[in-house]
């Protein structure tokens, strides 16, 4: 297969950037869309180009590393997969493709499609944590947890930290992300003590850091590698207001 | 009061003031609805006396007085929540995607509630002047004629069913965003709540629109 792609270069962050076209040949269908972007870099760096710099580690759609924006969505056009699980069938023949890095003012392009993420870091150490004993691993059935709730703590928790959500937004709501991880937590009673709190700090921390509010457009969602449904964000609001309120 | 400050000022907090104005507007249109719908009474003449009877107490109750206040805050704190979020929420991205689907993952009314918005705004402001300025500060008593002229004006009328149009987008949004906001969506009801919205949306927009048209094309009398 043969693909027009269209990317954004940048030197640094201090740097404009600006669209840059290529063209690659013979891939294989079975490629995924990182393997072809490697095929690319190393064409330029035979012609003595530099090679286009983007974030990714797993390539198993575990980690959350990936992070572009393809053909006008965060991870591409297939639903539920990160941009690293995305192959090249997805795509016709021929297909002129855009990439470019998630666009938000909290996270800012450090190079070509890579963006600074430590917004989120800065989230988490606010309060998506819990101070439980480290140690040997427990029992694992030591404490009773209903099901419903293991089973809603256990979607949340599947949230990858990718940014998707962010970059997929009008209003680059980081809404979605954070409300996994206060609804991961708020769900299993290790993460009682600090439940309070942690709404609290974790939402002044998203707000401080420049992201948006939710206009519940559900963007968010649809573009979710790991499907993180916006009713945690429901709940994230009920639980901002009962720890405003107590 | 400190930790109500730092709730009203949240973006979650933002956020319910949305959701609480805009369920309380909600409510308003439908008294609003439930008195215009007096003026489709096929019978003229009672259409006429009831409606008038209805303006009147509108115009000089002192318990409407006490409510308008209320709507004008309603009105006041949602216009002033929306417009504050829609500008922070816009300064966001200062540089904009090369390639933009939106559509792919989200719908035309979610998006377009600042628009539709103030579209709305625009209707309010030239409706008050159409009839409340003229009944309760110019004395004028015959509100049902006063209607009539005013929408077999088909420009006028036209005017009034393309703002109800905007109106029901407006809803459609707005109706199940605010059971989101307030974590009220769950699984069980999502469905429910989303065909609910859409089909107030489109009742309440259309309610609206009739009574131009009834007067528009004769209905209400030479
Ligand atoms: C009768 C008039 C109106 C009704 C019944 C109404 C109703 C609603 C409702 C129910 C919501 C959803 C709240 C939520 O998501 O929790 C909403 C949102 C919104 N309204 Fe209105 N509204 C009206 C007029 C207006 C006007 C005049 C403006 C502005 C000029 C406006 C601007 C907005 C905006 C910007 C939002 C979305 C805010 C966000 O989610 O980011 N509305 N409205
Ligand atoms: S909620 Fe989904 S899109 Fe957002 S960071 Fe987590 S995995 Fe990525
Ligand atoms: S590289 Fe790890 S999720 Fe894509």
């Amino acid at each position: 297969m043969n693909f027009n792609l269209k990317i954004w270069r940048q030197k640094n962050s201090s740097t404009p950037g600006k669209f840059v076209d290529y063209s690659v040949k013979d891939i294989a269908e079975d490629t995924s869309f990182l393997e072809m972007l490697d095929i690319l870099n190393e064409e330029l760096i035979a012609k003595n180009e530099e090679p286009v710099a983007f974030d990714h580690d797993c390539r198993e759609g575990i980690c959350g590393m990936c992070s572009l924006h393809i053909s006008g969505e965060p991870h591409g056009p297939k639903r539920k997969v990160t941009a690293c699980q995305l192959f090249m069938r997805s795509f016709k023949d021929g297909e002129s493709i855009t990439v470019e890095p998630w666009r938000a003012e909290p996270f800012p392009v450090i190079k070509d499609c890579i963006v600074d993420r430590s917004a989120f870091d800065r989230i988490i150490q606010a309060g998506g944590f819990v101070s439980a004993s480290t140690g040997s691993a427990p029992d694992g059935n030591a404490i009773p947890i209903p099901k419903k709730d293991a089973d809603l703590a256990m979607d949340a928790a599947s949230c990858i930290g990718c940014g998707a959500c962010v970059a997929a937004c009008k209003n680059s709501s980081a809404m979605l992300f954070v409300a996994a991880k206060v609804s991961h937590l708020a769900h299993l009673p290790q993460g009682k003590v600090e439940r309070k709190e942690r709404v609290l700090n974790m939402v002044a921390q998203m707000d401080k850091e420049g992201f948006g509010s939710c206009s519940n457009t559900y963007a968010c969602e649809a573009e979710c590698p790991k499907g993180i449904s916006v009713a945690h964000i429901g709940f994230l609001n009920k639980e901002y207001l009962k720890a405003s309120l107590s | 009061m400190g930790w109500f400050l730092r709730f009203l000022t949240s973006s979650v907090g933002q956020k319910f003031i949305q959701g609480f104005t805009g369920f309380f507007l909600i409510s308003f249109l439908l008294v609003h609805l439930a008195g215009n719908l007096q003026l489709l009474n096929p019978n003229v003449e009672v259409a006429k006396e009831s409606f008038n009877k209805y303006s009147e107490f509108m115009s000089t109750s002192m318990i409407i007085r006490i409510l308008e206040i209320g709507l004008v805050l309603g009105f006041f704190f949602h216009i002033l929540v929306g417009t504050v979020l829609y500008f922070r929420n816009r300064a966001t991205r200062p540089i904009a995607y090369g390639d933009r689907r939106p559509s792919k993952n989200s719908s035309w009314s979610s998006r377009a509630m600042m628009l539709t918005g103030s579209l709305i705004f625009v209707f309010v402001v030239i409706h008050l002047i159409n009839f409340f300025v003229k009944a309760r500060f110019q004395g004028e008593t015959d509100m049902y004629t006063l209607v009539k002229a005013a929408f077999t004006d088909p420009l006028l009328s036209s005017f009034y069913i393309f703002a109800m149009i905007i109106l029901g987008f407006h809803l459609n949004h707005g109706f199940q965003s605010a059971f989101q906001t307030f974590g009220l969506l769950g699984k069980k009801y999502e469905k429910f709540i989303k065909g609910f919205g859409t089909t107030f949306a489109i009742v309440i927009s259309l309610a609206f629109a009739i009574i131009p048209v009834f007067f528009l094309i004769g209905l209400g009398g030479k």
